[in-house]
């Protein structure tokens, strides 16, 4: 089971680890000094808030508008710990380490397994190793600096919804209901992007949640 | 301290404390199975809108052709059940062809 894991996860940590390379270059091409963009991700450890916080910092916007603008990214991870919390396990240790590992990835993973033995090993295997790529990636592309190229043409911007795509269809073909919602709540996301702040979309996203219906026999 | 550091570690507490908010509650909070049923469904609902969001745009404007056919392919290749390598792989595949061919 770990093996099938591993081999799955890989992809998304070769990914990630693409991304984090891009994310210490740029911090470092933008003037930060090598220890900001590490002390970052080993503690902060949220790619699309850290580009945020990031991009708004070297944009000449202040500490303030960049903490608030990546903790409103952030604010989707409540929704995910409260989703994942019985995947994570009871004991202290695994509450307060297996926070610290929800993400984006992490959570697409786990949910997608089909039963709750399989979803607690993908969410450890596939955490960890995402935290540990992405802090090895992250310093390696701070000392690479501008040394690395355009990215974009490998098509790697791609890799991300792809990866948020092969983990979330299976729950949208099987489930009707979810479907629904999330297809609204995609169209609802774009519609806002280009009039409310970074991070406000994927929120506003929740209100297709409307669609649920009131009790389950509606399921198709 | 300069200002770097206290924005780094005000996004770092806030960050763990929203993560940490579900593992601490659960089993503490009787959650209704219906507001976990919610719960699961929102989480779904936050990703595909990640999806959405990361394959049209970049900033707040539209993020070019390129990327979006890209994903297209995955999400095509992901409903006919494609391996995970195959989805991913394709994906960037066929953004970087585009590219390569003068469609950004």
């Amino acid at each position: 089971m770990v093996l099938s894991l591993i081999r799955d996860a890989s992809l998304v940590w070769v990914a990630s680890g693409i991304v984090g390379v891009s994310f210490g270059a740029i911090s470092v091409a933008g003037g930060l000094p090598v220890w900001a963009p590490v002390v970052m991700s080993l503690v902060v450890y949220a790619g699309s808030a850290q580009f945020s916080a990031v991009g708004l910092l070297l944009a000449g916007s202040t500490p303030f508008a960049a903490a608030a603008t990546g903790l409103l990214l952030n604010t989707r991870l409540a929704a995910y710990g409260l989703a994942v919390a019985d995947v994570i396990g009871r004991g202290r240790t695994a509450r307060l380490l297996g926070a610290h590992l929800v993400t984006d990835e992490t959570v697409a993973f786990a949910l997608a397994q089909p039963d709750p033995e399989r979803r607690r090993a993908a969410f450890w295997v596939s955490g960890i190793g995402l935290f540990a790529v992405w802090n090895v990636s992250v310093p390696a592309g701070a000392l690479a600096g501008r040394a690395l190229g355009d990215t974009a043409a490998y098509g790697l911007d791609a890799a991300f919804p792809a990866v948020l795509a092969a983990l979330v269809l299976p729950a949208l073909r099987d489930d009707a209901r979810i479907r629904r919602c999330a297809l609204l709540g995609a169209g609802v996301a774009l519609v806002a992007t280009p009039a409310v702040p970074a991070g406000v979309p994927v929120l506003l996203a929740l209100t297709g949640l409307a669609l649920y219906g009131a009790r389950q026999k509606v399921a198709a | 301290m300069n200002a770097t550091v206290v924005m780094i570690l005000a996004l770092a507490v806030g960050t763990y404390a929203f993560r940490l908010a579900g593992p601490v509650l659960h089993g503490r909070v009787e959650v209704p199975a219906r507001v976990q049923e919610l719960l699961s469904a929102g989480a779904v609902v936050l990703l595909v809108a990640l999806l959405a969001t990361g394959a049209f745009t970049e900033g707040a404007g539209f993020a070019g052709w390129a990327r979006p056919a890209g994903v297209l392919v995955a999400v095509v290749l992901a409903w006919r059940r494609a391996p995970f390598v195959v989805v991913v792989l394709g994906a960037a595949g066929v953004t970087a062809a585009l590219r390569a061919l003068g469609v950004q």
